[in-house]
Formats: structure tokens, C-alpha cells, sequence
């Protein structure tokens, strides 16, 4: 086939004006306005399309409710005391309370939630799909953002119901032995909220330690030394070691759980308790949020 | 439009990227080439604003990408393909980056169709093999169908039928006005991929422009001849100036063309028995450019 030069410098500019259309086209992107909703609605596919998260919560609710109905169990089983009176001071010493939400659950749960958390952001980083993540999405803190708003308000609503299952468990299990309390006993509320929002507390700071550390066992080895080891190191005899005891997430949990106020070295209120769950939470957060700002990715 | 300019990215003592400066053109499949570690990926998320480059500028359409609120529309990029959590279906996935930037659900199908995963669309991807997650990838490369893609080292892992559907892949986005960057650290992968090349080596540019430009650069023609008396030609050719290596059986003469060789060996009764004219491939062309700057070398160094 043969073409005249001046054919084919004809067919050249059709082409490049062709061209030149397309990229005048492609120059223009129409994009919908963006919504912080949209991100929402993403991190909460992210979140529930995982099989593994879905089995952590089952098993952790499953775990923290068997520790509580197991102890009440028990003291239903041994519970020998006929009288009336009995009764009466196992009721007042507040001890119904403190079985429809053991020491060893709380423990499970913040161990359990802190994971969690740690997991929705530790899980992106060991994968690599961080970076899949903040290319779909270049502002990085208003996807950090919608995570802790999904994280928020699934652990909020597990610990709603594994605190209110096992208040209700417990004392229908105590209620045989007539030592179990309703709903509305002093104190009993206190220990259902406090109890319900220790689940998002630890899951937001194993959210902020995933997000500054970003390795799994690393992680979780601060999330154990917070919750678990510095309560333990800090006992409450000392002034300066009470005021440590008093600054952290489970030391706040013991105070608000605390219904019978045995007298202790160093007392401390129901507001200032709350107060350190706001400002963990608050502070778990905000380092979630602002710290992808600057890294490298 | 990809401009990058006066780039440098150092971590700690060394030097990732070293003051790179280069233009990706819309309408074009540039290849991005560079020996392992010459520092492509490093510059592929400084493009992308993944990382933060100690200084100089890198904008995409003249902004800077992480200035945008959502990416999707705007680049379409495939870093890694393992770059996936392998927990989700390839659906799942999809739908998630979809969803961020509002992307209808239509093109979630779309893409998965596109290259060819509707029928695995809800398998796991820890299950995917390595060309089943490149094509993964290139589906969440086109969700947002950007004017600017990106794809580090796309070919791995993909069969013969594959490569030749992403190579047409490519082009068909090029002549769609889009600017398609791809990486590679093989040239024989850019040969029938890309029309204009990027060259870089230990994080300096060391070639862009156009493929034909490029293999003109290092086509430095040899001869093979074949010669039962090889010392005696090897001293004939030396002595008018050619350079010549005696290899097993033949020998390969730079600096002389065939004609000459032909000439001297008749005049002096020598016996050829092959005379052959071998032009560099690109291949060539780029192992002897970048032959400095290769960073991991096996054996002896050249």
C-alpha cells in the first residue's frame, strides 16, 4: 500500500488532533465531592470482611462472658450459708457486683480488644496494604480518622453487650442462691458502663501503638506492659506509685468497678476515674490520627 | 503528566534517589528502567507521596498526589501486588477501595471482568497466585479510570497470554491519551511495551527518551568471524586498528566493519569461514549503560 506524503501528514494531525481531544478529556477529572462517610462506609467493609476479626469477637465475647458466669457458677455451687443474714452482707460487701464482672475478664477483654485494635492498623502495615490504602486515599488522617470512628463504635457496642450479658448471666445465676442484684442496686450501672467502655479504651490504645510501632508482637508486648505489667508495678501503697496507678486505663477500671470502698492509702474519685478514660481514649485517638501524617509510608 | 524534578531521597547515610529529574508524557507507555536497587520503587512512592522526598518536587497533573483527598481518579497505581491482605476476597477488596472514592459498585464488576477474575472474585486472595494478584492489582489500578497509571514490575508472574494482554493493556490506555508509567528491571520486558524509556541507575537518571533513541545509543557493531587460523587474523585485524577477542571458536571484532574484515582477509589469503554483523540489542544497550551502576553484582566485577 502506498500513501502520498501529504496524505499521510494529513492522517498525522487527524490523529494527533484526535490525541490532543482525549487528553484535553482526561485533563479534566470530574470527581464527586469527597465525604468523610465514604471512608467510613470503607473501613467498615475492611473491618467485617475479615473472617478473623469476626471470630476475635465472637471468641473474646464468648471469653470474657464464661469468666463471669463461671464464677458465679461457682459461688452458686459452694454457697452453703442458709441464713438470711449471710445473705444480706454478701449482698452489701458489693461481691455480686464484682462477680458480674471479674478481675480476670476485664483482663481478657482489655488483652482481647487491645489486639483488635492494634489489628486493624498492624494488619495494614505487615501486609503492605497501607500503601494501597493511602494511594485509593491520599489523606491519610481522614482514613485514620473513619478507623477509629468504625473501631470506636463496633468495640463500644461488644463491650455494650458482653458487659450487659454478663450482668445479666451472673445475677440470674446468683438469683438461685436469692444473692443475686438487679439492674438498678447501687453501683450496679456504674460497673456495666465502666466495664462495657473498657472494651473501646484498649482497643483505641492498641490502635495507637499499632499505628507508632506497626509490628504485630512488638504491639502487642506495649499493649500487655500498659495494661497489665505497669498496674502490677505500680501498687497503690506508695503516693507517687498510687498517682501512676491512678493515671492508667486498668487502674481506672478497678476504681469504677469498686463498689464495697474498702479504705485504701490513697483514695481517689469516680470523676477523676472517668476522666483517665476519656483522656486515654481521647489520646489513643489523636496519636492514631496524626502520627501518619508525617512518616514515611 | 508526570513531572519530576530535582528529586533526592536519603535514608540515613545513603542515597536512595539522587537529584532525578525526568517527564512521563501522556499518550506514551514509558518504560522505568534501572537495575535491582537503582531506586524505582523508591521513586514510585515518592511520586505517589508515600514517602517524602529530602528535597525536590514531584507532581502529578502539576500538583503534588498527596494534596489530593482521593486518589483513585486521579492515578491508578499497582506498587506490589502482595501488597493485599490476603484474608479478603478479591470482591471484598475491590469494594473497599471502590467505596472510599465513591466509586459505583458497577465498576467493581467492571475491572474484575476486565482482567479476568469475575470467576474468582470471591476467593480468597492469600490463595491468588502471583499473576492473579498482578491482576488484582491492575483492577484497582483502573477502578477510578485516572489519566496517570503506574505499575512496578507488572509482568512478574505472568504467563506468555498474560503478558501479551497486559502489553495491550498498556497501549490501549497510552492511545487513549493516559500517561502509563511502567517499571521493569528487564529490558527484554520494555522491548515490545514501551515507546519511551527512563533510565536510572543507583538513583541518577542516565537515559529518557524514546526507545529507538535509546538503542542508537549503545549500538556499537560487532563481527563474529570464524577462521581456521585465528591467530594470524587476530594479529591482521589488531595491526589495522580493530579490536578483536578470541573466544572458543570464533573471534568478535570491534571497530572494523565486515567489509574491511573481508577486505584485509582476501588480500592476505586468510580463510573465513563466517563473517556476521551483530548490532547491540537493546538489551545490550542497557546492561552496558548501566553497567556502572549496578548495585549487586554476581561474581567478579566487571
Amino acid at each position: 500500500m502506498t500513501t502520498t506524503p501529504d496524505r499521510a501528514a494529513a492522517a498525522a494531525t487527524e490523529m494527533e488532533t484526535a490525541t490532543a481531544t482525549a487528553r484535553a478529556d482526561l485533563a479534566q477529572v470530574t470527581e464527586p465531592r469527597a465525604r468523610f462517610r465514604d471512608l467510613v462506609a470503607a473501613e467498615w467493609v475492611k473491618l467485617w470482611s475479615l473472617r478473623s476479626n469476626t471470630w476475635a469477637f465472637v471468641i473474646g465475647a464468648l471469653a470474657v462472658i464464661g469468666f463471669n458466669v463461671g464464677t458465679a457458677w461457682d459461688t452458686y455451687r459452694y454457697w452453703t450459708a442458709q441464713d438470711a443474714r449471710s445473705r444480706a452482707d454478701f449482698v452489701r460487701d458489693g461481691i455480686p457486683l464484682s462477680i458480674a464482672f471479674t478481675a480476670n475478664a476485664a483482663m481478657v477483654l482489655m488483652l482481647a480488644l487491645s489486639a483488635i485494635g492494634a489489628t486493624a492498623v498492624v494488619g495494614e502495615y505487615r501486609t503492605g496494604m497501607i500503601r494501597t490504602t493511602f494511594t485509593a486515599v491520599p489523606a491519610r488522617r481522614s482514613v485514620m480518622a473513619a478507623k477509629v470512628c468504625v473501631v470506636t463504635a463496633v468495640t463500644t457496642v461488644f463491650g455494650t453487650v458482653v458487659a450487659a450479658a454478663s450482668f445479666g448471666l451472673t445475677q440470674a445465676v446468683l438469683s438461685g442462691r436469692h444473692i443475686g442484684v438487679p439492674i438498678d442496686h447501687p453501683g450496679a450501672l456504674r460497673v456495666l458502663v465502666a466495664s462495657a467502655l473498657l472494651a473501646p479504651v484498649s482497643a483505641l490504645l492498641g490502635m495507637a501503638l499499632g499505628t507508632l510501632i506497626r509490628h504485630s508482637a512488638a504491639t502487642m508486648t506495649a499493649n500487655v506492659v500498659i495494661l497489665l505489667l505497669l498496674p502490677l508495678v505500680f501498687s497503690a501503697d506508695r503516693h507517687w506509685a498510687a498517682v501512676v496507678d491512678h493515671a492508667l486505663p486498668t487502674g481506672a477500671w478497678i476504681r469504677l468497678v469498686d463498689v464495697d470502698r474498702q479504705p485504701v492509702a490513697y483514695p481517689w474519685t469516680l470523676t477523676g476515674a472517668w476522666t483517665v478514660y476519656a483522656i486515654w481514649a481521647l489520646a489513643a485517638a489523636v496519636v492514631a490520627v496524626t502520627s501518619v501524617q508525617r512518616r514515611d509510608q | 503528566m508526570i513531572e519530576v524534578n530535582e528529586l533526592t531521597k536519603r535514608y540515613g547515610g545513603t542515597t536512595a534517589v539522587d537529584h532525578l529529574s525526568f517527564t512521563v508524557r501522556p499518550g506514551h507507555v514509558t518504560g522505568f528502567l534501572g537495575p535491582n536497587g537503582a531506586g524505582k520503587s523508591t521513586t514510585l512512592r515518592l511520586v505517589l507521596g508515600l514517602n517524602e522526598p529530602t528535597s525536590g518536587t514531584v507532581t502529578i497533573g502539576g500538583r503534588r498526589f498527596r494534596d489530593r483527598p482521593r486518589g483513585l481518579r486521579h492515578v491508578g497505581a499497582l506498587l506490589d501486588a502482595h501488597e493485599v491482605h490476603g484474608g479478603r476476597s478479591a470482591l471484598a477488596h475491590l469494594t473497599v477501595l471502590a467505596r472510599s472514592n465513591r466509586i459505583p459498585r458497577r465498576r467493581v464488576d467492571e475491572v474484575l471482568e476486565e482482567v479476568g477474575l469475575a470467576g474468582a472474585r470471591r476467593r480468597r486472595i492469600g490463595g491468588f497466585s502471583l499473576g492473579m494478584k498482578q491482576r488484582l492489582g491492575i483492577a484497582a489500578a483502573l477502578l477510578g479510570e485516572p489519566p496517570v497509571l503506574l505499575f512496578d514490575e507488572p509482568l512478574n508472574g505472568l504467563d506468555p497470554e498474560g503478558v501479551k494482554w497486559l502489553r495491550g493493556l498498556f497501549h490501549r490506555l497510552a492511545a487513549e491519551g493516559r500517561t502509563v508509567l511502567v517499571s521493569s528491571h528487564l529490558m527484554s520486558e520494555m522491548e515490545n511495551t514501551a515507546d519511551r524509556l527512563v533510565v536510572i541507575g543507583r538513583g541518577t537518571l542516565i537515559a529518557a527518551e524514546s526507545l529507538t533513541e535509546f538503542a542508537a545509543r549503545g549500538t556499537r557493531p560487532t563481527v563474529t568471524v570464524r577462521t581456521p587460523d585465528p591467530a594470524g587474523l587476530t594479529a591482521l585485524l589488531t595491526g589495522a586498528g580493530a579490536v578483536v577477542r578470541q573466544d572458543a571458536d570464533s573471534l568478535t571484532v570491534t571497530g572494523m566493519d565486515a567489509d574491511r574484515i573481508g577486505e584485509l582477509a582476501l588480500r592476505h589469503r586468510v580463510l573465513l569461514r563466517e563473517l556476521t554483523t551483530r548490532t547491540a540489542s537493546l538489551e545490550e544497550a542497557f546492561m552496558e549503560l548501566t553497567a556502572d551502576s549496578v548495585e549487586y553484582l554476581a561474581g567478579e566485577a566487571r
